[in-house]
């Protein structure tokens, strides 16, 4: 490949981050998709393999008497600090590494498994949104599915098939498609089964400005509230803080007027934008990356990253919806902006609260695939996974993972998946492996033709659920069921260590509880076989005709 | 005994009051009669399926009292860190209850304590105050060395008031040697033999600071004394337990460190562990940083940051793990003081023995550790035990040196979950007897205080209580496997948490994670009785092919 200077450098020292005086000393090789660190230590087969296309920054930093660091920052947050010890070297691998990074093509279109077409093509069939529908009762006498966003006419960011109220006729769904940036309309998330009639609706801001109203936004908010016949009012949650919805409005945007809609209830909740929220995961992250912190730095250094207290502000609004449709049976249209960053987080972190379904594996692949991928969260621009503008760049998914962590610390028995689940989707949010992730939204995979030519993520995930099952969860454990009362006092929040220090091995538990359960588990299956196949033959002495 | 109660009731201004209604964090509001004993605030509904509240007055740390009319509102704040309301009717009453409350909590006399009124309800099936004695603890290093002996210099307490009759120190020492050493180590805390580690030889001990003073007195026997337990060739470590700065200060106060011109064997490295009065201060800001009401992350983090509480853990476990390293990495003796050397000393010495030593980190194991390097050793519990978090009044000795000891305990069980034999429930039970207990074993200061009050005579030992089945199973850990293997902590920010078992325990529902626990030690039994069954009925068949030859033919 042209982009490769240089494909191999041998006596490099890759540094641990935590003690710089520990160090491995080998290969270096740079290969089209992989940069490699073979360890050359007699009797140790070390290898660490860095996917370009996880590869966030490469700098080179100034030579120092034991050679030339190289300092390799990756979106999983790997960090590598090589020595190199030839400047030249060192130059060369770091002009090659800043390019292999700027990939041309994404790794989902070369990557090929060992797989043949048809497998391929049956990993995409494994997840089916509509079924998820189905399971909520949907199509139902109250929400029906509306063919008007086909070919992506009214909103080209949204998906085709979209469930909205059954007395919206379409010129209501496209006069209400106009009111709202990027035609983001008033559309179904989450119905709450049959027993509820409360459901999770989603938009983007109204176009309002200072006065502007709109017949078929009202009509269309009526609608919602008509699909719910136990309450005479709904709840609209404007995710952002009031200050950016009023400054919204000067450019033309902004909020719900409570006078123009008839019977709602109008709520900021307060959540930041997406550049407070990249930098304060920037600030976070150098904090991690300090070298033997003081207790008091680190502390200090969280609290001012503010990440923790956005965590909150994302769970604080998901229970204040989940409270609102399980205990008052009222409705709820979300939106912030554009309602596909802040909205997507409220509307999953409800979802995760509310059913316990979506706290199954499979449950929460579907969550991801309904609220993010089919709705059009911007993973391509969000995720840097090509060249673009910095400022589009936004942890948004980091912190819906970190949100449900942050309940399955609390509730241990209510979530079937795992901590290394969410660690290996956010791996793979970023890593372009997989075609799910890729552009910005359904009509853009479609264009690149994604469902031909890539895997899917979520089969392969299925495939391997025994690597990703919480031994704690037992779907008939009382915590398993209903509404998940978390708590948000600041307390409650803990670092994530799992993820932002992920590669520091020496900071996690040096035994794993969850390990030692799993074997057990898996004894106790074969226990079990044995067990009755003992009984069997046990059986087979007592028929046997006494002598 | 008679005047005594008569002094009890002569403190109690009322015995009892009814309707009183008692609120407690996540449980049912109970309205009950409010009785005052003793030793005890008891209130009871008279009802079934009630829980009744049963509080020892020494476990209350502080109460407040405020009304609203003629209705009298009690906060009693508990040294184990639970806060409860009372509400009574009546002002005259609620004084009458208050100021009892007060009275009886803040007794002074060491013979008027519960312990000494105590009567096991239970079956004593060992006597704990028997299990750990020093000569038995003194056959297990016999076997491994002969390098030592038991010394009885001190069995009347004469020469170190703060030291157990019996201690361990070098085989070729006579006591008229430990005399002379005794007069030149703070509070007559002569180095004496902490842990032996068998895989190199290597010892830890510990002592009081040298009393070298502005003007650099000199000891030769204790010179002579700490070189003994070198290695030929070998240097040793000494780890004084207080920052330069401060241990120059010292000296002005006749203390000091030792010199290297003195000690040219030994390399010197100081660590900067808390003295006892900033660690209550400590203490005391991170309860209230746990109790703020305010729901503000910015707050909450930056209290907890104040509180320096998590910066003390870290500090004692670096300091520990140095020693750790000393004697297992670098194959050398450590001796271990600070000031006094019953605080810091203490959480040093003792923590070093958990990573090193398997046998600590066991149910009798760690027992016997508590029992030797803080009771045995002369840690004051009875002074730094006095008051808590919610003291109002001025501490004085007060300080949660022990707590501290138990939460370091508690990260390494953390990071090490299936190398404990106990669990975090037996760590939290340590705290509360530490503060408030019907049993003798925290009363007193020293060994010398213990003999002297014959608290074996009067008093119940925590040992006796706990060493029962019925007890063990609760404090039991069901993930444990033996691992004879040297722990290493990691004391990165990140891997240190906070105690929640401790500092959030009356503050959230605990509910999901005791369910958690449970489900763990259901699938943990599910497998040991399937077990069982298998291998019953492989035992059978077995029987079963051996009777009918027959069926060995296909």
């Amino acid at each position: 490949m042209e982009h490769i200077r240089l494909p191999k450098v041998e006596n490099v020292k890759l540094l641990d981050r935590i003690s710089h005086r520990r160090r491995r000393v080998g290969t270096l090789y740079l290969t089209a998709t992989h940069t490699i660190f073979v360890e050359s230590e007699a009797g140790v087969r070390n290898e660490t393999w860095v996917l370009h296309s996880l590869v966030c920054s490469v700098d080179k930093l100034a030579a120092t008497p034991s050679g030339c660091p190289l300092l390799i920052h990756c979106k999983n947050f790997q960090v590598l600090h090589f020595i190199i010890s030839k400047e030249q070297e060192c130059h060369d691998i770091h002009l090659s590494l800043q390019r292999l990074s700027h990939y041309d093509e994404l790794y989902c279109f070369s990557y090929k498994p060992n797989v043949d077409e048809k497998e391929r093509r049956q990993e995409w069939d494994f997840l089916d949104l509509k079924a998820d529908y189905s399971r909520m009762g949907l199509p139902s006498s109250l929400w029906k599915l509306s063919p008007v966003n086909q070919h992506y006419k009214v909103s080209d960011t949204y998906p085709a098939d979209l469930f909205v109220p059954e007395s919206a006729t379409p010129p209501v769904i496209v006069g209400s498609s106009k009111f709202r940036s990027r035609g983001r309309f008033p559309a179904l998330s989450c119905a709450q089964g049959e027993s509820h009639t409360a459901a999770i609706c989603r938009s983007s801001q109204p176009l309002s400005g200072f006065s502007a109203r709109c017949l078929e936004d009202e009509q269309m908010l009526e609608a919602i509230l008509r699909s719910n016949p136990c309450s005479d009012f709904m709840y609209v949650v404007d995710t952002r803080p009031k200050l950016n919805a009023i400054a919204n409005r000067a450019a033309g945007k902004g909020y719900e007027n409570e006078d123009n809609y008839s019977n709602i209830k109008f709520q900021f909740v307060g959540i930041e934008n997406i550049h407070v929220m990249r930098n304060s995961q920037q600030k976070m992250l150098e904090v991690c990356e300090l070298r033997s912190p003081s207790m008091s730095d680190f502390l200090e250094g969280l609290e001012s990253s503010g990440w923790l207290k956005h965590i909150k502000a994302v769970l604080d609004a998901g229970i204040f919806i989940a409270k609102a449709v399980a205990e008052e049976g009222v409705s709820v249209l979300i939106h912030c902006s554009d309602g596909w960053d802040r909205t997507s987080q409220v509307c999953s972190v409800a979802c995760v609260l509310l059913d316990p379904y979506y706290r199954t594996l499979r449950g929460f692949m579907v969550l991801i695939e309904k609220d993010w991928v089919s709705f059009g969260h911007k993973f391509s621009h969000r995720c840097k996974h090509v060249v673009g503008d910095p400022k589009e760049v936004s942890p948004i998914i980091d912190q819906l993972l970190e949100c449900v962590w942050q309940l399955m610390e609390q509730f241990p028995c209510a979530f079937e998946f795992n901590e290394r689940f969410l660690i290996t989707i956010h791996n793979h949010f970023y890593s372009c492996q997989f075609g799910n992730f890729i552009g910005n939204n359904q009509r853009e995979r479609i264009e690149l033709r994604v469902h031909e030519r890539t895997h899917s993520l979520w089969s392969y995930l299925w495939a391997n659920r025994t690597d990703y099952t919480n031994p704690l969860y037992r779907p008939n454990h009382s915590q398993t069921q209903g509404l998940l009362r978390a708590s948000t006092s600041p307390y409650s929040f803990k670092f994530w260590k799992g993820l932002y220090n992920r590669f520091d091995h020496g900071m996690h538990p040096r035994q794993s509880v969850e390990d030692y359960l799993r074997a057990i588990q898996e004894e106790t299956q074969q226990l079990e076989e044995q067990l009755s196949s003992h009984t069997q033959v046990g059986q087979g002495y007592a028929d046997l005709p006494q002598a | 005994m008679l005047l005594y109660i008569m002094e009890f009731a002569e403190l109690i201004k009322t015995p009892r009051v009814d309707g009183v209604v008692l609120h407690r964090p996540f449980m049912p509001t109970v309205e009950g009669t409010l009785c005052l004993t003793g030793h005890h605030l008891i209130l009871s509904s008279r009802q079934d399926n009630t829980e009744e509240l049963w509080l020892l007055h020494s476990n209350i740390d502080s109460i407040e009292k405020r009304f609203v009319g003629s209705l009298g509102h009690i906060t009693v704040k508990c040294k184990d860190l639970r806060v409860i309301q009372l509400e009574i009717t009546g002002m005259e009453e609620c004084l009458n209850i208050a100021s009892s409350i007060e009275a009886l909590s803040t007794l002074d006399l060491v013979s008027l304590m519960y312990p000494f009124f105590y009567r096991p309800m239970f079956e004593v099936i060992e006597d704990g105050w028997n299990s750990f004695l020093p000569q038995n603890a003194f056959k297990d290093l016999e076997s491994m060395t002969d390098e030592w002996r038991l010394s009885e210099v001190n069995k009347d307490f004469s020469l170190c008031p703060s030291y157990p009759p019996l201690v361990a120190v070098p085989k070729d020492f006579d006591d008229e040697t430990l005399k002379k050493v005794a007069t030149f180590r703070h509070g007559g805390r002569f180095p004496v033999l902490s842990y032996y580690h068998k895989k190199n030889g290597m010892v830890m001990m510990r002592a009081g600071q040298p009393l070298t003073g502005t003007n650099g007195r000199r000891c030769k026997e204790d010179e002579k004394l700490i070189n003994a337990t070198l290695r030929p060739g070998k240097r040793g470590y000494i780890i004084d337990t207080r920052a330069i700065n401060v241990a120059q200060q010292a000296k002005a106060r006749g203390g000091g460190f030792e010199l290297e011109a003195n000690y040219p064997q030994w390399r010197r490295i100081h660590k900067a562990i808390e003295r006892y009065n900033v660690l209550q201060e400590s203490l005391i800001k991170l309860v209230e940083a746990c109790n703020d009401q305010s729901h503000s992350m910015d707050r909450w983090l930056s209290k907890l940051e104040a509180s320096n509480w998590q910066t003390n853990v870290k500090e004692i476990l670096t300091t520990a793990c140095l020693a750790a390293q000393c004697i297992d990495r670098e194959g050398a003796s450590v001796l271990v003081h600070g000031t006094e050397g019953t605080d810091s000393t203490l959480q040093v010495t003792s923590l070093a023995q958990i990573i090193l030593d398997p046998g600590c980190r066991t149910v009798k194991g760690f027992q016997s550790l508590v029992e030797r390097e803080w009771l045995q050793a002369g840690h004051p519990f009875q002074q730094r035990c006095a008051q808590s978090a919610f003291s109002n009044s001025k501490p004085r000795h007060e300080a949660p040196v022990f707590l501290l000891f138990l939460d370091c305990v508690w990260q390494i069980l953390r990071q090490f979950p299936c190398s404990f034999e106990f669990n975090e429930s037996f760590l939290v039970l340590l705290f509360e007897h530490a503060y408030a207990s019907q049993f003798g074993t925290f009363l007193g200061n020293s060994a010398a205080e213990r003999a002297r009050l014959c608290l074996p005579e009067k008093t119940v030992s925590l040992w006796s209580w706990v060493n029962r089945p019925q007890e063990l199973e609760r404090l039991t850990n069901p993930l444990y496997e033996p691992n004879s293997l040297v722990i290493w902590p990691s004391v990165a920010p990140q891997s240190l948490l906070l105690w929640e078992g401790v500092f959030l325990r009356w503050n959230r529902s605990s509910k999901c994670l005791d369910e958690a626990y449970e489900e763990m030690v259901h699938i943990i039994e599910y497998n040991k009785e399937l077990q069982t069954k298998v291998n019953s009925l492989r035992r059978q068949l077995a029987q079963l092919e051996t009777e009918d030859p027959l069926l060995h033919t296909p």
